[in-house]
C-alpha cells in the first residue's frame, strides 16, 4: 500500500515538474523544476530496488543541473523571467504531435501483452551490476569509457576558442590574412 | 503497482519531452526536452528489468542511458558554445542551415 501511494506520489510529481520545465518563466526555476522532475524518477527507480542506480541518477542530475543552470543564465535573453517572452515555435503542432505520441505508446502498453518475469531478482543488485560490468558486460563498460573519452575531446575542440593558430578560419584555400607575415617567402 | 503504470510515466515524460524538443527555440531549452525523453526512457528500462527481465545487463542499459544523457549535454552545449561563438546564434530558428 505505502510502496503504491508512493509511486503515484512520485510518479505524477515528475510529471508535474516535467511540465512545469516549459511552462515557467525564470531560467533557474526551469532548471529546478527539471532537477525536481529527474529526482523523482530516481526515487520510482529506487522503488524498483535499484538503489544504486537510483543514487547515482540523484548524485549526477544535481550536478548536470547546476551546470546546465549556468548556461542557461548565459544563453538566455530573459534569464531571470522578469519580462515573460514566447520562445516557442508551432506550439500547436508540437503538442499534437506529443499527445499523439503519448496516446500511441499509453495505448500499446495496455494492448500488448507482456511476457511474465524470466528469472528471479538478484538480493543484491548493486553486486550483481558490479559483476556484469567487470565480467560479461566489460566490452559495454570499455565503450561507454571512450565514449566518455571522445566526448570531452570533442566538446573541447568545439567550445574552445580559436587563438592565434587558426589562421585560416573556415576557409583553408585562402591565404590567412597575417598582420606581420612569417615563413621564408617561398 | 505494476508495469503499465511505470511505462505510462515513461510515455508521459516522453511526451512531454517530445513536446519541449520540437516546441522551443532556444537550443538549450531543446536540450531540456531531450532530458525528459532519455528520463522517460530510464523509468521504462528500470521498469523492464524489475516486472521482465531481471538480470544485470537490464541494469547495464539504464548505465548506458544516463551515460546517452551526459554526453547529449555536454555535446550540445558545446555546439552551442561553437555556434554562438562563430555567428551569434542561439536559437533553433537561426541555426537552419541544413533546411534551406
Amino acid at each position: 500500500m505505502l510502496t503504491a501511494v508512493l509511486f503515484w506520489l512520485f510518479g505524477v510529481s515528475a510529471v508535474v515538474f516535467g511540465f512545469l520545465v516549459f511552462r515557467l518563466d525564470s531560467m533557474a526555476r526551469v532548471t529546478f523544476a527539471l532537477l525536481a522532475s529527474f529526482v523523482f524518477v530516481a526515487c520510482e527507480v529506487l522503488l524498483l530496488g535499484l538503489s544504486y542506480l537510483g543514487v547515482v541518477i540523484v548524485l549526477m542530475m544535481v550536478m548536470e543541473m547546476v551546470i546546465m543552470a549556468v548556461f542557461m543564465i548565459m544563453y538566455m535573453m530573459n534569464p531571470a523571467g522578469l519580462m515573460p517572452m514566447a520562445m516557442y515555435h508551432n506550439k500547436p503542432g508540437a503538442m499534437s504531435v506529443s499527445l499523439g505520441t503519448f496516446v500511441v505508446l499509453a495505448t500499446g502498453t495496455f494492448l500488448v501483452d507482456w511476457p511474465e518475469s524470466r528469472g528471479s531478482r538478484p538480493s543484491d543488485t548493486t553486486k550483481a551490476l558490479g559483476e556484469s560490468l567487470m565480467g560479461p558486460q566489460m566490452l559495454t563498460m570499455m565503450v561507454l569509457g571512450l565514449v566518455l573519452f571522445a566526448t570531452i575531446v570533442a566538446t573541447v575542440v568545439l567550445a574552445t576558442h580559436r587563438g592565434r593558430y587558426d589562421r585560416f578560419g573556415d576557409d583553408l584555400r585562402a591565404r590567412p590574412d597575417d598582420p606581420v607575415p612569417g615563413g621564408v617567402r617561398r | 503497482m505494476n508495469l503499465e503504470l511505470f511505462l505510462l510515466l515513461g510515455s508521459g515524460l516522453l511526451a512531454i519531452g517530445l513536446y519541449g524538443a520540437l516546441s522551443q527555440q532556444s537550443v538549450v531549452m531543446l536540450m531540456m526536452g531531450l532530458e525528459l525523453m532519455f528520463n522517460g526512457l530510464i523509468v521504462a528500462a528500470a521498469a523492464f528489468w524489475y516486472y521482465v527481465a531481471p538480470v544485470a545487463e537490464g541494469q547495464v542499459l539504464i548505465v548506458v542511458l544516463m551515460v546517452v544523457m551526459a554526453v547529449e549535454m555536454a555535446v550540445g552545449f558545446a555546439v552551442v558554445t561553437a555556434i554562438f561563438r562563430a555567428r551569434d546564434v542561439d536559437m533553433t530558428d537561426m541555426a537552419a542551415d541544413l533546411r534551406e
